[in-house]
């Protein structure tokens, strides 16, 4: 009697306790230090959206700037007095140190904060265990300390504006001597070593974040999903997490060398002989205070991640619409083995193509024919991938509900900024292009594009698990089209500018003659510019409307296949009230002929006729 | 209205398709005036090839999101698989690259070369915010310079007491080249990166401090053009104006002198 | 159970293939119980682990990049190695060896030396600490500071890098030996945790001897 009394209490002690190791209940663990993928996903989702906003606002005062340099910013001005000289009757005028803080802020903010982040920390948080079939990722705690760190960055990078004499001012790239000096540029005082800082902080969490996501894909995927049964989604996020794992500490070092040449007087970057305003920068003993460094190494180092990073930038998009596309047009992924060959020989690739940022830089010309190589060859699996999903749609059915507007934006994008990229890669054309704004337009349609396109399209098929409901289509659909005129308007003119020699990061581009007629085409660019931000609007609004009053989402609105279908939207904690399901098939089952619907989701038992996958 | 967004894309696609391909035909590289005509050939044939693909693919795109809507009674195929095809257009491609590649790879290697023997020197100094530049005169050699001797008379460094030095002409955002004589530019910089970009000549070579680096090319035509800088280097980056003037090579010594006094 | 692979573009049925109820294409797959849990025979945080380390090793590997392009320079001049360096990689290399024998104790449920040795461990992990501040301070008073020259930059950030990680699993030690604290332990927890973290601590080690392989004899 006794021993089963004790029996009892033990099991209801062990069922308490596991029900009190499940679902936080109070509010700041269940909803800001929370351990729970799907809140910490939606966490740096939003952070990223509204850096997004910010880094968006940087953009508009760039493109204002760029098409009437002599415009009198009126109130703006006023509003900012660190950027801007004016008041006291006459007009307000952009500083040169803002707008050179505006671009590099624009950059840093853009590529880090929120492309890196919103799309990979996002929807990789998000999606990962319920893809899988996890309760949640490997290391949750360290998960959720990923998010704040990230914070941390984030508040790092926005405080730099206020620090001293402005943000950092050397662009996004950073490159020493200018960003080393503290006399150089106003923004090379404090706020670059803010901007040092913030990246630590950046990094340190996406270390984090690639630790759980590898982890997570490697050892907890559920019975019978195979690596080659996984969404292409999942596939972006395996590579995305190992190209960060690999390739982020390249910049980690050259931050910290860079940091040390800053404060502590090293010569990592800055060469001997450094002059700055006809002064020589010589110490007490009457020789140069830096001696011997290289600022090539800086470009080296830094490129080694930058260039793994656009396509950790664009990897997820590229999975992401994989699987919109098959949803919506309600057929199989063509070439699925192909697919994921692209993307790791894209991935693969990526670190070795770094140089062809650097094809001027004065490095050795033979290392430049290298990169050269890697570069146009890299062409190749990104050129398969359009095809194969041309061939996806080919005689398919498709129904255009938001996502897949994204989705098909995605594919145009990557075939118009991926064919600018065969024009840069070649490196004796790349003399007349690079700096220029074809270089703007390449990187903003191919990364910057699909990669926002990308988050446009995850937001609006995942929303269902992310808030429940499902976001509204119609202002989905005019957030679409606004945005993707306008975005097109915006960047494809640069090509042109480019071509006709239009540098980049030119505060005030007429005062060359050879740029004066192109005053009309900034003219329209910065128009189309405009109108790209404010359409933004409408997905603010479907977004923060939806997620409170939108239509209750069902299990599987989209008819999908993937197993975040198979469980409630949004998912309880733990994912799944009962078992996980098994998997018997890849995800991209649609219109089997042999199959009672139109498609057939992963965990459903084994057909008579399955399609081999 | 129920094929409305189809419709949409499909035409949107054609747009951008129609107005590309008429600006991109349009003549937007700056007037020639160098012997680097191969880099213009190389980006006229860039255009095509990935004109000809950019406008394939997306006819492709826009009539396959117009037609293959979902409607009564329609149905996708079945058909996910084609190694021949797969097969197929990944050789084309890499074909096509590889060619590409091939001709990319031989045009650096001319333009990367070492300069003839009989190229005009120049040697080209960036700054915050001016460029330096200065010709060997008589004795075709530049005198040394020591970046410990710069100061606001003398933002090179040039050290006077070389007797190299003496008969150096130095000209400040001006340069002059000779016509249908190469030239061997030396590019260095005083303090940040610099890039010494003229536009109508295809020629760009980043200003490294702590290097010496060189370009050369040969001016074809006659006339005024410019110097522009490509690389963010503070505050006057976008002021770092310069000017080229094209003379008759046996007018060059003579018009760099006049100009230097 | 059979299964035919359906080819739309076959005109008819083609021949059935034998495809067993099981996962298509490979990859480790284990079996969980209520059909989730792991789908790799390994220890994820063992994994996980692995995988930091190949980060950190990225990181050196950027530094030696950089390195071994600056020693080409002008002004390289060589610094002198301080003896006590030599004390200090056979304390952090004798901590290792320490760990592991505490490792044998403690599966030898031997709870008294599993203290003993971890104490060990704990005492050559701060003579290590100790004797590379030292180290920095004898540099100093020969006249090489950080900026002197690139040798001694490289060799100020490197060891800087590497006492940087280092204090990172001295916390991560702290963790340990509260874990494993008091008569009452879960042996295969603490097997788990201890040889997680040796796994780390031994590749701090070997992370050091790279680093003054590098610096002094490469």
């Amino acid at each position: 009697m006794e021993g089963e009394e004790r029996m009892a209490h033990t099991e209801a002690h062990a069922a308490e306790a596991h029900a009190h190791d499940h679902a936080p209940t109070a509010f700041i663990w269940k909803y800001v230090f929370s351990k729970d993928h799907k809140v910490i996903g939606i966490q740096y989702y939003v952070t990223a959206m509204l850096m997004a906003l910010i880094a968006g606002l940087l953009a508009m005062l760039i493109r204002v700037q760029l098409a009437w340099p002599e415009v009198n910013w009126g109130i703006i001005g006023k509003l900012l007095p660190m950027g801007f000289q004016g008041g006291d009757g006459q007009p307000y005028v952009m500083n040169p140190e803002f707008y050179a803080m505006l671009f590099t802020m624009h950059g840093t903010i853009m590529v880090f904060f929120v492309l890196s982040t919103a799309p990979v920390s996002g929807f990789g948080n998000l999606l990962i265990p319920l893809q899988v079939g996890a309760r949640d990722m490997a290391f949750p705690f360290l998960n959720g300390l990923s998010f704040w760190t990230f914070f941390c960055g984030c508040v790092t990078i926005l405080t730099s504006f206020f620090v001293g004499a402005g943000a950092a001012a050397g662009g996004w790239t950073s490159y020493p001597p200018l960003s080393a000096l503290r006399g150089a540029v106003p923004g090379s005082q404090i706020g670059q070593t803010f901007w040092i800082i913030a990246m630590v902080f950046f990094i340190a969490s996406f270390t984090m974040g690639g630790l759980n996501f590898v982890t997570t894909i490697i050892n907890l995927r559920t019975k019978g999903l195979s690596l080659l049964r996984m969404p292409l989604t999942l596939w972006s996020m395996f590579l995305v997490a190992i190209l960060g794992l690999l390739a982020f500490p390249a910049l980690t070092g050259a931050s910290l060398m860079l940091l040390l040449d800053r404060h502590f007087g090293t010569s990592f970057f800055l060469p001997t002989g450094l002059v700055l305003n006809n002064a020589p920068m010589v110490g007490a003993n009457g020789q140069f205070v830096h001696q011997g460094g290289s600022p090539l190494l800086w470009q080296h180092l830094f490129w080694f991640l930058g260039h793994p990073e656009v396509y950790i930038l664009m990897l997820p998009a590229l999975g992401f619409t994989s699987d919109i596309l098959t949803t919506f047009c309600r057929k199989a992924l063509f070439g699925y083995k192909a697919m994921v060959g692209a993307m790791i020989a894209i991935s693969g690739l990526s670190f070795i193509v770094w140089g062809h940022h650097m094809f001027v830089s004065g490095m050795n010309p033979h290392l430049a024919m290298a990169f050269a190589v890697g570069t146009i060859l890299i062409a190749v699996p990104s050129a398969v991938k359009v095809f194969n999903w041309l061939a996806t749609l080919w005689q398919s059915r498709i129904q255009y509900k938001t996502p897949m507007l994204w989705g098909m934006g995605v594919v145009s994008l990557f075939i118009s900024g991926g064919l600018s990229g065969v024009w840069l890669g070649q490196s004796a054309p790349d003399i007349q292009l690079h700096d220029t704004f074809f270089v703007v337009a390449h990187f903003h349609l191919i990364m910057a594009g699909a990669a926002l396109f990308g988050v446009f399209g995850a937001t609006a098929m995942w929303f269902p698990k992310m808030f429940g409901r499902l976001m509204n289509d119609t202002l989905g659909k005019w957030h679409f089209w606004f945005t993707f005129v306008t975005y097109y308007g915006t960047f494809f003119p640069m090509h042109y500018i480019g071509l006709a020699g239009h540098m980049r990061r030119i505060y005030d581009p007429y005062q060359y003659e050879f740029l004066k007629n192109l005053a009309p085409l900034n003219h329209f660019i910065t128009i189309s510019a405009l109108i790209l931000g404010a359409s933004q609007i409408i997905f603010f609004v479907n977004f923060f409307w939806s997620a409170f009053k939108g239509q209750k989402a069902t299990e599987n609105p989209w008819n999908a296949n993937g197993l975040e279908w198979t469980t409630s939207s949004p998912p309880p904690h733990g994912n799944w009230p009962g078992a996980i399901p098994e998997v018997h098939r890849w995800p991209y089952e649609y219109s089997n002929p042999s199959a009672p619907k139109d498609f057939v989701m992963q965990h459903e038992p084994p057909l008579a006729v399955e399609s081999g996958h | 209205m129920a094929k409305l967004q189809g419709l949409l894309f499909g035409l949107a696609t054609l747009v951008l398709v129609v107005v590309a391909t008429f600006y991109f035909t349009k003549t937007w590289l700056p007037p020639l005036k160098s012997d680097r005509i191969a880099i213009d050939h190389a980006l006229a044939i860039t255009l095509a090839v990935t004109g000809l693909v950019f406008i394939v693919t997306n006819l492709m795109l826009a009539w396959f999101g117009y037609a293959y809507q979902d409607g009564p009674g329609a149905k996708a195929a079945y058909w996910h698989d084609s190694p021949r095809l797969e097969m197929t257009w990944t050789l084309v491609t890499a074909g096509i690259l590889a060619i590409f590649l091939f001709n990319a790879l031989s045009l650096w290697a001319k333009v990367t070369a070492p300069p003839p023997a009989d190229a005009v020197l120049i040697e080209v100094t960036g700054q915050q915010f001016a460029w330096n530049v200065r010709y060997p005169g008589k004795d075709g050699v530049l005198g040394k310079t020591d970046h410990l001797q710069a100061s606001q008379d003398n933002p090179i460094g040039l050290v006077k007491d070389d007797p190299a030095s003496k008969d150096d002409l130095l000209l400040l955002n001006q340069i002059y080249l000779p016509k249908d004589k190469p030239v061997r530019v030396q590019v260095r910089s005083m303090d940040v990166i610099h890039s010494f970009f003229l536009p109508n000549f295809r020629v760009k070579q980043d200003a490294m401090p702590g290097m010496t680096i060189d370009i050369w090319f040969t001016p074809t035509e006659l006339g005024d053009f410019e110097i522009a800088c490509a690389e963010h280097c503070g505050l006057g980056h976008y002021r770092m104006r310069g000017a080229v003037h094209v003379v008759p090579a046996a007018d060059l010594e003579k018009t760099v002198a006049e100009a230097a006094q | 159970m059979a299964t035919e692979i359906l080819d739309a573009r076959a005109p008819g049925r083609i021949p059935v293939v034998e495809r067993p109820d099981g996962p298509a294409g490979r990859g480790p797959i284990a079996h969980g119980d209520d059909g989730g849990g792991p789908s790799a025979a390994f220890d994820p945080a063992q994994f996980g682990l692995w995988a930091f380390l190949g980060t950190v090793t990225m990181l050196f590997i950027g530094f030696t990049s950089a390195y071994i392009v600056r020693r080409t320079g002008m002004d390289w001049r060589p610094l002198p190695l301080p003896r006590l360096l030599w004390w200090n990689t056979a304390a952090l290399l004798l901590s290792s060896v320490a760990l592991e024998v505490a490792r044998r104790r403690r599966a030898a449920l031997d709870l008294s030396g599993l203290r003993v040795w971890l104490g060990a461990t704990a005492l050559m992990a701060g003579l290590f600490v100790a004797g590379q501040f030292q180290a920095w301070r004898v540099l100093r008073a020969l006249g090489f500071f950080l900026s002197s020259n690139p040798h001694s930059s490289f060799f100020y950030m490197l060891s800087g890098v590497h006492l940087f990680h280092l204090g990172g699993g001295l916390v991560w030690f702290a963790l340990v030996l509260f874990r494993l604290r008091g008569a009452r332990y879960a042996p295969a927890a603490g097997g788990r945790t201890l040889s997680l973290f040796a796994t780390y601590w031994h590749f701090l080690g070997l992370l050091w001897v790279y680093v003054l392989f590098l610096i002094f004899v490469f």
